[in-house]
């Protein structure tokens, strides 16, 4: 159990059977008042944000959360398979389980597997991933400035918006986090 | 918590706010000379720290505090009511206080107090004290309409007399339910969710009339005893001041003293000694007064435009 004196940023508990994580959190106190402390959580699972106000002294429960490194190995269309880097266990995670991460995975990446009370709850890539472009428009070269777009496929199978100068066959960086653009690289 | 800012532009912050809130300083003991008060000073190492419900004060450690405990002061109030009761009629000071635990943007647990009483007013006599007081030290800042202060207009704290509003009017304001029927906690959670971020927008404002089971040391209206005579001085939805024109009879006070140490004992909190020495000034005669305690660091963070309490602290207490 933790105390609300426990607060701090990236504190892991749990509520409502939920497993949250502290994202801010604030003292608040009138002078001659009872004192309270306003924490900003993020549910693990569900990625949804809220406020709570908990008073001082009350209890919150702590997340029986483990993080594993894993290595990707293949889907059969409904799993995704890893493996433990550590046990050398395989590890399935159902496609709902993925989300988004689906979209950038590579075969051999490794990914760290967030387990909720021994059940798989999220997988977090790399930040940046090195991907290929294996279809697009062809480039159009000079217009660097504008900013403009077009659409690109890359070799995991995702479409993103790419700037006009770049071709099939080039190799870029993209920020796993919301799925940009970063940069092209030399390959 | 984190260090707000990487060193190079903590630095360059504090040598701005430092040169600032020194002259702040000297600006407020300039006020208080010119008044006519007398500045004097109480001990920080006391016998008792008063034994409010939600103040935590830290305990001192030592040779010879065995049998007598010693405790950092969590308010100089009651050794300045024993000197106003030696016969002193004006007096101020500028000292630090503790409570533990309090720590946040707002808070750190060792904070600077700006504490003063007159003999033979009210608590409304110390309201214009405070507006005055603040007025000066924003004159004396040359503070003007500024993107620095957002949420105060500069020129509406020069601009009174500031409002003065009823804890009921203030609750009605924020669209928050009657503050009378609810029991203290719930009144508290709404007050910092609700009213409080509503308090001191464009002027400061004075939050008065607050209810009497809120009253600490405040005296009972004698207009209506449902409410206490106390105020707080509200700037940008920021608590600057506490004040209220006080407690004189012995027996009340200890009443109060009693409740505290119940409500402590009920939450498993330690139970510092009531001080009978100030009970002993009560006795002998206090004479009516009123008086107030200001959060110095929380002036300057409102005239200075600081969102977080260590942006006017050389040393948090993190740093301490």
């Amino acid at each position: 159990m933790y105390e609300t004196s426990d607060i701090r940023k990236g504190l892991k508990i749990k509520m409502d059977g939920d497993p949250w994580i502290v994202v801010d959190f604030q003292f608040v106190k009138p002078g001659k008042g009872t004192a309270f402390t306003r924490v900003r959580l993020k549910n693990l699972r569900t990625g949804q944000v809220l406020e709570r106000t908990f008073k001082t002294g009350e209890r919150l429960e702590e997340a029986n959360l483990e993080e594993h490194r894993a290595q990707y190995l293949y889907n059969d269309g409904e799993d995704f398979h890893f493996m433990d880097q550590e046990s050398y266990e395989q590890i399935s995670i159902p496609r709902k389980v993925m989300g988004d991460a689906a979209l950038f995975l590579m075969e051999n990446m490794v990914v760290d597997i967030l387990f909720y009370e021994g059940t798989p709850m999220n997988v977090e890539l790399p930040t940046f991933i090195e991907a290929e472009i294996t279809y697009t428009e062809p480039g159009m070269r000079g217009d660097t400035a504008t900013g403009a777009t077009k659409s690109a496929t890359i070799n995991t199978g995702a479409t993103l918006q790419v700037p006009l100068f770049l071709n099939q066959g080039d190799w870029i960086r993209i920020d796993t986090r919301d799925g940009t653009y970063v940069e092209r690289v030399k390959k | 918590m984190a260090p707000s800012f990487p060193p190079s532009t903590r630095r360059e912050l504090l040598l701005r706010n430092l040169p600032l809130r020194g002259s702040l300083l000297r600006a407020l003991r300039e006020f208080f000379w010119e008044e006519g008060f007398l500045e004097v000073e109480t001990p920080i190492a006391c016998a008792s720290p008063g034994v409010e419900v939600h103040l935590s004060p830290f305990r001192l450690e030592g040779p010879g505090l065995r049998h007598e405990s010693r405790w950092l002061t969590t308010s100089p109030e009651f050794h300045m009511k024993r000197l106003l009761a030696t016969g002193m009629d004006r007096i101020f000071q500028v000292t630090r206080a503790f409570r533990a635990g309090e720590r946040g943007d707002r808070h750190n647990p060792e904070f600077t107090i700006v504490e003063w009483y007159r003999v033979g007013v009210d608590y409304r006599a110390i309201q214009d004290d405070c507006e005055r007081l603040v007025q000066h030290l924003a004159r004396v800042l040359g503070i003007r309409e500024s993107p620095e202060i957002p949420s105060v207009r500069a020129a509406l704290i020069l601009e009174g007399p500031w409002p003065r509003t009823s804890f009921q009017e203030a609750f009605r304001r924020a669209g928050a339910p009657d503050p009378f029927p609810l029991d203290p906690e719930a009144r508290d959670l709404l007050l910092v969710e609700r009213v409080e971020p509503t308090l001191g927008r464009g002027r400061p404002e004075f939050l008065v009339e607050y209810p009497a089971d809120q009253a600490s040391l405040a005296r009972l209206s004698e207009r209506d005893p449902r409410v206490a005579e106390r105020f707080e001085l509200y700037g940008a939805g920021l608590e600057l001041a506490n004040g209220f024109t006080e407690v004189l009879d012995a027996d009340e006070y200890l009443r109060r003293c009693r409740e505290d140490l119940e409500a402590r004992r009920a939450l498993g909190l330690v139970e510092p000694p009531v001080d009978m020495r100030y009970v002993e000034a009560l006795r002998s005669g206090l004479p009516p007064c009123a008086g107030v305690a200001l959060g110095f660091d929380r002036v300057a963070m409102l005239l200075l435009g600081a969102a977080r309490i260590d942006e006017v602290l050389a040393f948090p207490f993190e740093d301490a």
